[in-house]
């Protein structure tokens, strides 16, 4: 039975979306406005003038921003894959599987979001030093897996906890190799939980601050590494053109998939969180 | 036509020291229909899983025409099963499920198609092709996923519960489907049941099986007529069971003495006979008749339920409404079980 809303649970939808709205799009006004400004000084409600420079200035070859997105997105994207790639069969085992130690094993996988990055990077960097992996892309890629991987395989654990392997096996007894049923029954059941852990990991690793500051020593330089120099430097017009570059690919990435996103099956992995 | 021989197979699951499925031998033969019936848990369908290479035995051997098939992986032994709540892939539509096992062989596109509706044809499903699996009945559903087993041609068909989701009256319409499309193609076909009921309607040979153990293997009338022992007549819904000695053809027990069929068991034994099988009113004068008194009388429509007693020992009889008219609780009246409705079984105790 589907209840009529009352009016408390439409008011309540109300507070919720102007609340979503005050935390989430009105912090960005001033920093899309600054991206444009140019002298804007209190009390003044919008600039005195308007200006393209810092645009200017950020899609330039010498600023270093395009360069700096390119590899960020390169690095994001491989920690995704190598997410999916881990996630996929680790979300399998605990979504499927009864095993000893199970639980354990789910708090070992959720603990990277809740402990502090700083806590456990400091020990990451002492390994990553004596194997040469300090100061580079791959390390700073593998270093990234610790935030994205949970998310990951906490979806796929979801997805697979729904999934009834029965269709695997009637897939094999009609006559398909161990490849073919993995690729024409299970992959399409758990796509929409590889796309939305893919996005939470894509996120996720490309949002990270302290991890690439220690591993990659300031010399594998990402967009937010960039964003944070110039924004402790003053530079408030610049800082706000990065910053638009910078929240870019979270939008397009939740306007391709919100489809997805409203999904059952893949909101199935949350319950789980 | 394949013959299947299971020999010995056994399974006992990790953890557990009772075997699951124990020793089990039975002869297939070649274009018949099996019935394996026992509750649930008694190791039937992990029998079927194991035939069909989804699950490891521990012990005991599968042959098809004496070849066996263990080593073989699930697609490369020629066994198809049918889940019991049929398992079409979601999110592909009828021709799709339908045609999937022949598209994993690599078949032409355009054969595929023209095998697909020909399938359709036989399983009384034509021009559904597009339809997607959650858009059909739980019927339509199920005659989907027999014709995506069948279009594969299998040497072996294995169905798990075929007919216990389905209303009454589809039941007996997919039975006809299975046994004319199982007989026309002439596919060895092994099924699982818990309903006896299912058993005797669909199979050439039932073997019951309990706690893991093969119990009889006959053709569905003996284990009305002839069951191996209580536990067997009980399956089947016997409901007498007299304690007594069986001696040179005579049966003497506390209810009387009764004569008996050629070739009984011999000495302290348990009588019984089937409910139905009791005449009423038939006359003193004929073997077999004794008094009971009536305890108890329930009409059910078709037939009327009748709890007689003799000497403290209650019998249970069905009857034709008709013959029970005139009688009611409390009176005494002539029953007569006839010497071939007889049989005896062994007392274990």
């Amino acid at each position: 039975m589907i209840e009529k809303p009352t009016l408390l649970s439409k008011s309540f939808r109300f507070i919720t979306i102007a609340m979503l709205i005050t935390w989430l799009i009105l912090p960005l006004i001033p920093l899309a406005i600054w991206s444009f400004a140019k002298g804007w000084f209190f009390p003044l409600i919008l600039p005195k003038y308007w200006s393209l420079s810092a645009w200017n200035y950020a899609l330039s070859d010498t600023a270093g921003v395009l360069e700096s997105l390119w590899l960020t997105i390169f690095i994001s994207a491989t920690a995704t894959i190598l997410s999916i790639i881990i996630g996929v069969p680790a979300g399998r085992a605990l979504g499927m599987y009864k095993f000893k130690g199970k639980e354990y094993v789910e708090l070992l996988i959720l603990a990277p979001t809740i402990v502090p990055g700083i806590a456990v990077v400091l020990g990451i960097h002492s390994v990553f030093l004596s194997i040469g992996l300090t100061n580079t892309i791959p390390g700073v890629i593998l270093v990234h897996l610790i935030p994205t991987l949970p998310y990951m395989v906490l979806v796929m654990a979801g997805i697979f906890s729904n999934f009834d392997p029965d269709f695997e096996a009637q897939a094999r007894s009609l006559g398909a190799s161990p490849f073919k049923t993995f690729y024409y029954i299970t992959l399409p059941s758990i796509l929409p939980g590889i796309i939305v852990g893919g996005l939470f990991a894509f996120l996720v690793s490309w949002s990270q601050y302290i991890l690439t500051l220690m591993i990659g020593g300031g010399r594998v330089l990402t967009l937010p590494l960039l964003l944070f120099s110039f924004a402790t430097s003053g530079r408030n017009d610049i800082t706000g053109a990065i910053g638009m570059i910078y929240i870019l690919p979270g939008i397009i990435i939740l306007i391709l998939t919100a489809r997805h996103l409203s999904g059952r099956s893949a909101v199935g992995g949350f319950g789980r969180i | 036509m394949t013959h299947v021989s299971i020999k010995n197979l056994t399974k006992v699951y990790p953890g557990s020291t009772v075997p699951s499925l124990d020793n089990l031998s039975l002869e297939i033969a070649s274009g018949s229909l099996t019935a394996l019936l026992g509750p649930s848990g008694c190791g039937k369908t992990t029998t079927m899983k194991m035939i069909a290479g989804l699950l490891d035995q521990t012990s005991g051997d599968v042959t098809f025409d004496n070849i066996s098939i263990l080593s073989e992986k699930p697609e490369n032994r020629g066994v198809v099963m049918v889940f019991q709540n049929h398992l079409l892939f979601p999110y592909m539509n009828v021709q799709d499920n339908i045609g999937f096992g022949l598209k994993m062989r690599n078949i032409d596109k355009d054969e595929i198609y023209n095998r697909v509706i020909e399938m359709l044809e036989l399983v009384k499903l034509p021009n559904m092709e597009n339809r997607m699996p959650k858009e059909l009945s739980g019927g339509q559903q199920q005659r989907v996923a027999l014709a995506r087993a069948l279009i594969v041609q299998p040497k072996v068909l294995l169905l798990d519960e075929p007919l216990s989701n389905l209303d009454a009256h589809l039941r007996f319409e997919m039975r006809d489907l299975i046994r004319n499309l199982q007989q026309s193609m002439g596919i060895t076909t092994i099924f699982v049941t818990h309903d006896q009921e299912e058993a005797v309607v669909l199979a050439d040979q039932v073997a019951l099986i309990l706690d893991g153990k093969l119990k009889q293997y006959d053709k569905p009338d003996i284990f009305y007529k002839k069951p191996i022992d209580v536990v067997t007549a009980q399956f089947f819904g016997g409901q007498n069971f007299i304690n007594g000695v069986s001696k040179n053809d005579y049966f003497t027990s506390s209810i009387g003495k009764f004569s008996l069929p050629k070739k009984c068991l011999q000495g302290n034994s348990i009588l019984t006979f089937r409910p139905e099988n009791v005449q009423i009113g038939i006359g003193s004068k004929n073997i077999n008749t004794i008094k009971a008194k009536i305890v108890e009388k329930i009409f059910l429509g078709t037939q009327t339920r009748l709890k007689l007693s003799i000497n403290n020992e209650i019998i249970q009889v069905i009857a034709n409404p008709n013959e029970v008219d005139d009688t009611e609780t409390g009176i005494e009246i002539d029953i007569n079980v006839p010497p071939s409705s007889l049989w005896v079984v062994p007392n274990i105790d």
